[in-house]
């Protein structure tokens, strides 16, 4: 991949080229692939909101959005354009430097997540070495948020409803960070980079999921209540919460817990599509079509397809992923607290560690297959 | 210095503001749930710290166990127990704040001291930086075994301990004696609900 094309050096290159000096160019080059992930970030809710209204709309056999743009796909952007006319209401006994402070707190986490997500071999903010690490103790902090926005409130619903996403949040973030240790074990590293090239060379055989398929239950499970979707939405459980800790906000502050949520799940199903769907990888390895096609790898059109295949295959797999999220929610009823904290506390989490210790002894037992 | 010195040294003196301003939000506040909140922002701070000196793999752990476990229980158990009390004035109140801030300033004075006076070996290596993941493993289980192993036996001993306080069997004596009323929790007595109110158990 040496001779590979390198976005990066030809653009410094060439403002080398116009006389700016090499720190600066570097200082320039930089804001530019955060700036398209945040972009990408914040289209992906516009993507998964109609996607959610579409397929909600077909599973109860309405038609949903329809004027809005062709198939109602501008509908997300309508909405989004009437949270921020709305008026900004902060309740006269509320605490409002931190009601102001709790959605930012809750959103901020979850975009800074996505820059550990690889797209491709180098399409990625930077390859850390803490990698998946930094996402689990980034999402660490969103409870921090839920607590002051339920608090700051001065609503006993709302107080509730921090409390309980809190606690949600907390237990269901061990089984998923041993889901996720199991994996890192097999791949010897943290870096979200390395966990893909472990799977990568045969195709959809090497990927995760078939050799942890129970740490994919537990990690899709855990991640889907660590985005508080249904079935495990108890935070704003309207029977019996009002809306949890948004019943009190109004406009683009309501707004970002929605962005946050729905960054959330893409969030999530990335990671998933990294950890146990092979991330970028094709059905069929890429080295095998360039052989059997008798193209080198290093041919720059084919370079080019091939990250973009990359590209496509990652937001194929996360999308397919929050397919399967929406229809869950149409299929599964929601649990009820104690439910879930049994769920979280006395099956995932003893399933988690027996998880963790076969993929030890397996990683023992047999090194090539379970990365020695 | 170049421009990476410079990024350096503004993070630094931004990072260790914020943590001062943040600490000293923590003592002063009057109300313990803003003070709760900082103590989060000062663990984020002295994280951002670790990040400048290269321990990438220490300040996100700095983050998951400070600010996302040991924060957020502090923050739970100060919501759950919200009880507002009016404290008597005592007499004599300056002489106890006259001698915290004495015993205070004696302790600071002391610690101050003594980080001028060691000399420090500073090691002149490059930070492991990546490879950090893999030196603190080989550290574990290798020279620090032995505290590495007591830690995780002092949490099992709170796990337990707190088992042990939440499970009802385990009442003392006293409070387990039959009483008069059969519903009655062995517990902090509260005033019972409306009895209107059916339960909705509808789920979904």
């Amino acid at each position: 991949m040496e001779q590979g094309i390198d976005l990066q050096s030809t653009f410094v290159d060439a403002l080398m080229d116009l006389g700016v000096p090499l720190g600066s160019a570097k200082a320039l080059w930089l804001p530019l692939p955060m700036f398209l992930i945040l972009v990408s970030a914040t289209v992906s809710i516009f993507v998964t909101v109609w996607l959610e209204r579409k397929i909600s709309a077909a599973a109860q056999q309405r038609i949903g959005p329809e004027y809005a743009g062709p198939l109602g796909s501008l509908q997300a952007v309508a909405d989004g354009l009437k949270l921020i006319i709305k008026e900004d209401i902060t309740p006269a006994k509320s605490d409002p430097l931190l009601f102001t402070l709790g959605p930012a707190i809750v959103v901020i986490p979850v975009f800074l997540s996505f820059l550990i997500v690889p797209f491709g071999q180098n399409l990625v903010i930077t390859d850390l070495g803490i990698g998946i690490f930094l996402w689990i103790s980034l999402s660490s902090i969103t409870p921090i948020g839920l607590l002051m926005s339920g608090y700051s409130s001065n609503n006993k619903y709302s107080l509730l409803g921090g409390l309980r996403a809190a606690a949600q949040s907390i237990s269901y973030e061990i089984p998923l960070a041993l889901a996720v240790l199991a994996v890192v074990l097999m791949s010897n590293s943290l870096s979200t980079i390395d966990i893909v090239q472990q799977q990568s060379g045969y195709g959809i055989l090497g990927w995760n999921v078939w050799r942890q398929p129970v740490g994919f239950m537990i990690f899709w499970i855990a991640a889907l209540a660590e985005a508080e979707r249904l079935p495990f939405d108890l935070p704003e459980a309207e029977e019996e919460l009002v809306a949890g800790y948004q019943t009190e906000y109004s406009g683009m502050k309501f707004g970002l817990f929605f962005v946050g949520s729905y960054v959330n799940l893409v969030l999530s199903a990335l990671l998933v599509a990294v950890l146990y769907l092979g991330g970028w990888d094709f059905l069929i390895p890429i080295e095998l079509i360039s052989r059997w096609t008798g193209i080198s790898e290093s041919t720059p059109w084919l370079q080019v397809i091939t990250a973009s295949l990359g590209v496509m295959m990652t937001l194929l797999k996360a999308y397919l992923l929050v397919f399967l999220a929406i229809l869950l929610r149409w299929t599964v009823p929601r649990v009820r607290i104690d439910q879930l904290l049994d769920l979280g506390w006395k099956f995932l989490l003893p399933i988690s560690l027996v998880n963790l210790l076969l993929t030890a002894a397996l990683k023992l037992a047999f090194p090539i297959a379970f990365g020695g | 210095m170049n421009l990476a010195e410079g990024v350096q040294f503004v993070s630094f003196m931004l990072l260790a503001g914020m943590m001062l301003a943040a600490a000293l939000g923590v003592v002063l506040l009057e109300n313990i749930v803003h003070s709760a909140f900082l103590l989060g922002m000062v663990f984020i701070s002295i994280s951002g710290l670790y990040i400048l000196l290269n321990a990438g793999f220490v300040a996100a752990a700095q983050i998951l166990i400070y600010v996302g476990a040991v924060n957020v229980l502090i923050l739970f158990g100060i919501m759950l127990v919200n009880k507002q009390e009016a404290f008597k004035s005592m007499p004599n109140a300056w002489l106890g704040k006259l001698t915290t801030a004495g015993v205070c300033a004696g302790l600071f004075a002391l610690l101050s001291s003594m980080v001028v006076a060691t000399p420090w070996a500073i090691s002149s290596e490059i930070a492991a930086g990546e490879l950090s993941v893999i030196l603190i493993g080989e550290h574990f289980f290798s020279d620090f075994l032995l505290p590495f192993e007591l830690a995780s036996v002092l949490l099992l001993m709170a796990l337990v301990g707190a088992i042990v306080l939440a499970r009802r069997e385990y009442l003392p004596d006293e409070l387990t004696e039959p009483t008069a009323e059969v519903f009655k929790l062995a517990e902090r007595p509260r005033e019972l609900a409306a009895a209107g109110s059916a339960k909705s158990d509808r789920g979904g």
